[in-house]
């Protein structure tokens, strides 16, 4: 599945581990997906499921140790990533692949003035003067809707909102005007009426820049508006993969099902508890034998705990990862599928 | 910030008073007298001393005639050397510790930081370890004991450094570097801890996420973090530094103030004391209100009222 034209990145086999205390904890494991150019993927799952460490692993910026990314390809434009000199790789970083990540309280220098943290990029990548990067910085700052842009440029992060925060950290990521935008929970810290902003903010630059978008969230809610094809993770496995209008009409895997069934909807009853899947993730130092997600699955049965699931095609770009996939695939079809424009009503409902 | 400033120094007035009051407290509570000796005085010479010197005043007068001295900066003549004002003791023997102090500051700064930030870099290898295990070797041994180690070494079997006494930098070494030893020790583990903090933040993450180079994301982004804690240790380590200067003026035979002090103590030089006091508490003081400023500078969320 890779090396078409239009592929802007395809992961194959990853595999990365982390050594702790504990043991050897399996993060990633064998995940493979790719994204065409201009596309949109989503990267869903619970806390812990693998997300952030599959996307820093595509720009290695894994802590090694305790960290190590064991094996896999990151093809890359025809390069592997995970082959590539230091040298060639920071080229790659911040250039062509650029990040935003989850915390953008944390994610920017707080001992630098905002204007030293985006002219650095452009200077470094695109050889701006100090004058050049200034202006290009300035011009960024305005285009994600940071008013007083020539005054603010000027301050330090902790001097600006959330939101506004993480508006720059997108201007910062935008600024070579990179092919690939990989964002880590962009939302996640932020308050609910700013999620919907920024959320707009990125759907519009991509739109406008043309820039191909991996977008990481562990709330389906946010994928369904959002992206093109969706992955669902669980314990550092890719347990869902399909086109986004497919996997919410039609989930192929309990785990999907459940994180569906998670997302608020309209009708909801204030105060009234959401409905949260059962149990805890395991201990990735120490896997159950089967399925990982059999001790918490509404349909297991004797050969979940025995047996590792296979990777079931369902139809075409439509994968799950269960001994089941196809009776729940089938089974959704009646039941728990949940109309896409009834969740892009939940969305608007939410910003 | 201005305000700050001014409003710490002016702080600085009383607490140098209070701690003069504290010190000529303690020395008058401590059994013995500046002129009692080995043998007891005639009793007529002994009141003689008592009032020329206004001891037998009561101890309010005696304490507000001192006090109304001290705060015209006048601490008087030493009682040991007639004739010699405190004032222009303090001036003649600073200068050898200041000498010795400031260069052991600055060693100890710079090879802490130095071995710090590399271990850091380094974590978990032996260039992490071997660092490290010196900086607690360093910690663990007194001054008292890696001043004659480094004498045996250095000036008995080696050669290379005179053993005592003040004459030239080759003199200086032995001491400066028994002073710095500890605190070299003390940054290099504080800087340690505070880079390995810093190098895991997020914002060092997204400096490497944009392609910049170790050398960058290292000074650019990640030392002044790493280096706060280091920051706020200088203001206590010049006042152990300080400390320091005694014993190693004592083991080194260096004319410095802090042999001055120790003497002084056992004379019952009040005078003296109280001189040496108050310009060691000033000096503290306004090196910590240095150091909150420049911290100040580094960190640029902290905000002065
Ligand atoms: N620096 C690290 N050291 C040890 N374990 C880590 C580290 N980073 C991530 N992990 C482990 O990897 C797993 C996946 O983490 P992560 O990718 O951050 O999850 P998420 O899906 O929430 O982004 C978790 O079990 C986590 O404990
Ligand atoms: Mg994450």
């Amino acid at each position: 599945m890779s090396g078409t034209a239009e592929t802007i990145i395809s992961v194959e086999k990853l595999k990365t581990y982390f050594d702790t205390e504990d043991g050897r904890v399996m993060a990633v494991d064998d995940v493979t997906f790719e994204l065409k150019k201009g596309e949109t993927l989503g990267i869903v799952g619970e806390s812990g499921s693998g997300k952030s460490v599959t996307n820093l692993s595509i720009l290695r910026l894994i802590p090694e140790p305790p960290g190590k990314i064991a094996a896999g390809k990151i093809i890359f434009d025809g390069d592997d990533l995970l082959q590539l000199s230091v040298e060639e790789l920071r080229k790659v970083r911040g250039k062509r692949i650029a990040m935003v990540f989850q915390d953008p309280m944390t994610s920017l220098n707080p001992f630098l003035k905002i204007s030293t943290q985006l002219t650095e990029v452009t200077r470094l990548h695109l050889g701006h003067t100090h004058g050049e990067a200034r202006e290009h910085a300035i011009k960024m700052l305005k285009l994600v809707g940071i008013p007083d842009a020539e005054v603010r440029i000027d301050g330090y992060p902790h001097e600006l909102s959330g939101g506004m925060r993480q508006r720059v950290m997108i201007a910062m990521a935008l600024s070579c005007d990179p092919e690939l935008l990989i964002a880590d929970e962009p939302t996640t810290a932020l308050d609910v009426t700013i999620q919907a902003q920024i959320l707009e903010l990125i759907k519009d630059l991509k739109a406008r820049m043309g820039t191909s978008v991996i977008l990481i969230t562990h709330d389906l809610g946010v994928v369904a508006g959002m992206t093109d094809h969706v992955i669902v993770m669980y314990a550092g496995k890719i347990f869902e993969r399909a086109r986004t209008a497919d996997l919410f009409s039609r989930p192929g895997n309990p785990y999907t099902r459940g994180l569906l069934r998670s997302v608020p909807d309209p009708e909801h009853e204030r105060g009234e508890p959401l409905y949260q899947i059962p149990g805890l993730p395991p201990d990735l130092a120490d896997p159950p034998p089967g399925c990982p997600f059999a001790p918490r699955c509404d349909r297991t049965e004797d050969i979940c705990r025995t047996e590792f699931p296979p990777f079931v095609e369902l139809h075409s770009g439509h994968h799950s990862l269960c001994h089941f996939a196809r009776e729940v695939w089938e089974e959704s079809l009646q039941t728990a599928g949940v109309d896409r424009r009834e969740l892009e009503d939940i969305r608007s409902v939410d910003g | 910030m201005l305000r700050f400033i001014l409003r710490r120094l002016l702080i600085i007035i009383p607490m140098a008073l209070l701690v003069v009051t504290l010190t000529w407290g303690l020395i008058r509570l401590a059994p013995g007298n500046f002129y009692s000796g080995e043998k007891k005085l005639p009793a007529a010479v002994e009141a003689a001393i008592r009032k020329k010197y206004g001891l037998d005043e009561p101890w309010y007068k005696q304490y507000g005639m001192m006090m109304a001295n001290v705060v015209r900066g006048d601490f008087g003549d030493s009682l040991k050397y007639p004739g010699q004002s405190v004032n222009e003791i303090i001036r003649r023997h600073l200068p050898y510790s200041a000498t010795i102090g400031i260069l052991a500051y600055f060693l100890a700064l710079f090879v802490g930081m130095l071995a710090g930030t590399y271990a850091a870099l380094k974590q978990n290898s032996v260039f992490d370890f071997g660092p490290m295990a010196l900086a607690m070797l360093g910690l663990s041994i007194p001054n008292f004991v890696i001043a004659p180690v480094l004498v045996i070494l250095f000036a008995f079997w080696l050669y290379v450094f005179p053993p005592a006494r003040w004459g030239g930098a080759s003199s200086l070494v032995l001491p400066v570097v028994t002073l710095a030893a500890v605190y070299a020790a003390y940054i290099a583990r504080l800087t340690r801890a505070g880079m390995l903090e810093v190098l895991r933040s997020d914002f060092v993450r997204t400096a490497r996420a944009k392609g910049l180079d170790d050398r960058t994301v290292l000074f650019r982004h990640a030392f002044r973090g790493g280096i706060l804690p280091v920051v706020s240790f200088t203001g206590p380590a010049l006042a152990a530094l300080l400390a320091g200067t005694v014993v190693v003026e004592k083991v080194f035979a260096l004319p410095g103030l802090g042999d001055i002090f120790i003497k002084a103590v056992l004379n019952r030089d009040e005078p003296l004391v109280l001189g040496i006091v108050a310009f060691l508490s000033i000096l503290i003081m306004v090196f910590n209100l240095i150091v909150d400023v420049s911290y100040g500078f580094l960190d640029p969320r902290i905000r002065y009222e």
